[in-house]
C-alpha cells in the first residue's frame, strides 16, 4: 500500500514530464499522444467511479463518451455555420466556448445515465452487464441513422473551441486544460471513495443485503455513482471530439466501451490511478505495436488476457503490491 | 401496405429471429451451465462463416462447406475453453467479460489477417435458389425458408436433446447443482467443454446461414452478439424457451419496425421526415422491447427470479 502513492505521484508528474520534454525537442505530435492519454483517463476515472467504486460493470459507458462528444459537436456545428440550435420556445445559439460546452456535455451525459442507470440498475451481474451494452448499441444505431448531424460520417469542426485567456490551439496548452481537468476528477475520485458516499457504496458492492439491513437504500447509491460516472466520461467525451476537431457514431460504439474498460482494468480496478496508467499502456501499445505490425490488436488482445488471466489487480497492483480486499 | 407485403415481412421477422436463436441459444446454455458470459460467441459465428466461405470456394459444396462451419466453430469452441475460458468459470463476470474482450481481439485480427479486409462471398447453392409460390400467391425465396426450416430442426433437436437424452439430464443437473453431480461422478468438466463446443457449433451455423445471405467479413459477429444478448435478455439468461421466444420477438420487432414505423409517421408527417424519424425509432426498437420487459419483469420472461 505504502507504495502506491509514490507510484500515483510518479506517474502524474511523469506525464507532465514527457509533454514538457516534448515541447523542448519540439515534437507536438507527442504533446497530442499525452493529452490522449489525459483524456481517456480522464473517460476511465468516470468508469472507475461505477465499476471499481461501485462494482457496476458497466459495458455502455461509451454512451456517455459519445454524448459528450455530440454536445461539443452539436454546438460547435451550429456556432460554425451561424444558424440557431432552436428558435423556439426560446433562442439557443450554437457556441464555440469550452465552458459553456462542458456544461451542456456534462448535463446531458448525466441525464442520460440517470436514465439508463435508473432502468438498468434493476437488475444486477450479467443482466447489468448486457443491458448498458444493448443501451450503448441503442445510441449507436441511432446516431448512425439520424441524418441531421452527419448521421454515419459524422460531423466535423474547423476550428478547435475557445477557452477564454487561453490559446486551445497550441498543443501544449490544450494539454494544459485537459491535465487540469485530470487531475481534479482524480481529486474528486479520491475524496469521494473516502467519504460516507463511497465507504457505503463499497459496502453496497460486497454486501448488498447488509447495507439494506443498517437502513441505506443500495440502489439509490449506485444511481447516484452511476449518474456521476456518466458526468465524467462525458466531459471526456467533449475534450476527445475537441482534440480530434471530429465526432462519429464511432464514439458510441461498444468498442468504445470495451477500451474504456480495458483501460480501468489493465491499470488496476478501484485504484485511484488505474485509469491514468492503463490508458497510458494502452496509448504507449497501440503507438509502438501498431509501428511493428498492422495487426497490433492481436498483440493488444494477447497483453490483456495474460493480465486478466495472471496479474489481477492490474498494472498498480503487480508494482503496488495487492491492496487488502475485504471481499 | 398490402397484405402480401405484410406476410413477406412477417417471414423475415421470423428468418431473422431463428437465426439470432441459433446464437442466443449457445449463449444461454454457456451461461445457465457454466455461469459465463461469453463476449466471443459472436466470433465463433465469423469463424463459422469464414470456414463456410473457404470450403465452398474450395470445394463448390454447400452441404460440405456447412459441415466445415459447424467443425470449424465447435474445434475453436473447444480450443478456447481448454487454454482460456475454464480459467474463468470462478472468476467475476468482470473478468470474463475482458477476457472475452481480449479473444475478440485476438480472433477478428487473426481472420483478417488470414484473409484479409476484404469481404468474401458464400453462394447460395442452386437447388436452395429462387424464390417458391406459396399458398396465397406469395412469392418468397426457397433458400430464407430453408434458414426457417433448419432453425426450426434445430430448436426441435435441442429441446429433445435436453428433454431426453443423458447428456441433457447432465446438463441440467449441471445448472441446478455442479458441486452436487461431479460429486455423483459425472465428469464436469468434459461435460463443460462438451456445451461449450455445442454452442460454438450453432453459432458456426448461424454465421454459415447468414453468410449466404450477407457478405462474411471480419467484425460481422459483433451486432448479431448484441442482438443474442438482448435476446436472453428478454427471454431470461439460462431459459432455451426464453431464447426461442425473445429470438422470434426481437426478430419480428426489428423487421416489422423499419418497415410499419417510417409508413406509420409518413400519415402525418412529411415524407422526408417521416422516414428519418420512422428509421431512427425503428432502429431503437427492440431495445424499447427490451427496456419495456425489463421494467415488467427485471429477469426476462422466462428467467428465474
Amino acid at each position: 500500500m505504502r507504495r502506491e502513492p509514490l507510484l500515483n505521484a510518479a506517474v502524474f508528474l511523469g506525464l507532465l514530464a514527457v509533454v514538457l520534454w516534448a515541447r523542448a525537442t519540439d515534437e507536438p505530435f507527442t504533446i497530442t499522444l499525452a493529452t490522449r492519454v489525459a483524456i481517456l483517463a480522464l473517460a476511465g476515472v468516470g468508469l472507475n467511479l461505477a465499476l471499481g467504486l461501485g462494482g457496476l460493470v458497466s459495458l455502455g459507458h461509451a454512451v456517455f463518451f459519445g454524448i459528450g462528444g455530440y454536445a461539443m459537436g452539436i454546438l460547435a456545428s451550429h456556432a460554425q455555420s451561424y444558424s440557431p440550435l432552436i428558435e423556439w420556445p426560446v433562442l439557443i445559439e450554437g457556441t464555440k466556448s469550452m465552458p459553456v460546452i462542458w456544461l451542456v456535455a456534462m448535463a446531458a451525459s448525466g441525464l442520460a445515465a440517470l436514465g439508463i442507470g435508473a432502468l438498468s440498475l434493476r437488475t444486477s451481474g450479467v443482466y447489468f452487464i448486457m443491458i448498458t451494452l444493448a443501451f450503448g448499441q441503442m445510441f449507436y444505431y441511432f446516431a448512425i441513422s439520424w441524418p441531421a448531424y452527419g448521421g454515419e460520417d459524422g460531423l466535423s469542426i474547423y476550428v478547435r473551441n475557445g477557452f477564454p485567456g487561453l490559446n486551445t490551439l497550441d498543443p501544449i496548452q490544450f494539454f494544459a486544460i485537459c491535465y487540469v481537468i485530470l487531475g481534479l476528477a482524480l481529486w474528486l475520485f479520491s475524496r469521494l471513495s473516502r467519504s460516507a458516499f463511497g465507504l457505503a457504496l463499497g459496502a453496497a458492492r460486497q454486501n448488498g443485503e447488509r447495507v439494506m439491513a443498517v437502513g441505506i437504500a443500495p440502489y439509490r447509491l449506485r444511481l447516484v455513482a452511476f449518474a456521476l460516472s456518466g458526468v465524467i466520461t462525458g466531459l471526456a467525451g467533449a475534450l476527445f471530439a475537441d482534440l480530434n476537431r471530429f465526432v462519429s457514431p464511432t464514439m458510441f460504439s461498444w468498442q468504445t466501451s470495451g477500451e474504456i474498460m480495458v483501460f480501468v482494468i489493465l491499470g488496476g480496478v478501484a485504484r485511484l490511478f488505474g485509469p491514468v496508467v492503463g490508458a497510458a499502456v494502452f496509448i504507449l501499445l497501440e503507438h509502438v505495436l501498431g509501428g511493428l505490425s498492422e495487426f497490433w490488436h492481436i498483440y493488444l488482445g494477447a497483453v490483456l488476457l495474460v493480465v486478466v488471466l495472471f496479474a489481477r489487480g492490474g498494472i498498480i497492483g503487480l508494482i503496488a503490491g495487492r491492496e487488502v480486499r475485504h471481499d | 401496405m398490402s397484405l402480401i407485403l405484410f406476410i413477406e415481412q412477417m417471414l423475415n421477422g421470423v428468418q431473422f429471429g431463428v437465426m439470432l436463436f441459433l446464437m442466443a441459444a449457445g449463449l444461454t446454455l454457456i451461461f445457465g451451465v457454466m455461469g459465463l458470459i461469453n463476449l466471443a460467441h459472436g466470433s465463433l459465428y465469423m469463424i463459422g462463416a469464414f470456414a463456410a466461405a473457404w470450403v465452398a470456394g474450395m470445394s463448390g459444396s454447400f452441404v460440405l462447406a456447412l459441415i466445415a462451419s459447424l467443425a470449424a466453430a465447435a474445434a475453436a469452441g473447444a480450443l478456447i475453453e481448454l487454454m482460456v475460458i475454464r480459467r474463468l468459470y470462478d472468476r467475476d463476470h468482470l473478468d470474463q467479460v475482458l477476457a472475452t474482450f481480449a479473444l475478440i481481439l485476438i480472433f477478428s485480427e487473426g481472420t483478417r489477417w488470414l484473409f484479409g479486409s476484404f469481404p468474401l462471398f458464400l453462394e447460395i447453392p442452386p437447388y436452395l435458389s429462387g424464390p417458391v409460390t406459396l399458398p396465397g400467391g406469395i412469392e418468397y425465396p426457397l433458400y430464407r425458408l430453408a434458414i426457417i426450416g433448419v432453425g426450426l430442426l434445430v430448436a426441435a433437436g435441442l429441446f429433445a436433446l435436453i428433454a431426453r437424452t443423458r447428456i441433457g439430464i447432465q446438463i441440467r443437473a449441471g445448472e441446478a447443482d455442479r458441486e452436487m453431480i461431479a460429486a455423483l461422478g459425472v465428469n464436469i468438466s468434459a461435460l463443460y467443454t462438451i456445451v461449450f463446443a455445442l454452442g460454438a457449433a450453432l453459432a458456426g451455423l448461424a454465421g454459415a446461414l447468414i453468410g449466404a445471405i450477407q457478405s462474411v467479413q471480419v467484425g460481422m459477429g459483433e451486432p448479431v452478439l448484441i442482438l443474442a444478448f438482448v435476446v436472453i435478455v428478454i427471454g431470461g439468461i439460462g431459459s432455451i424457451k426464453g431464447a426461442l421466444v425473445g429470438a422470434i420477438l426481437v426478430g419480428l420487432t426489428d423487421t416489422l419496425g423499419r418497415v410499419l414505423l417510417p409508413a406509420v409517421f409518413a400519415q402525418f408527417m412529411a415524407p422526408q421526415a417521416a422516414s428519418s424519424v420512422g428509421s431512427s425509432l425503428a432502429s431503437m426498437s427492440i431495445y424499447i422491447l427490451m427496456a419495456g420487459v425489463l421494467v415488467m419483469r427485471p429477469s426476462g420472461l422466462f428467467g428465474k427470479a
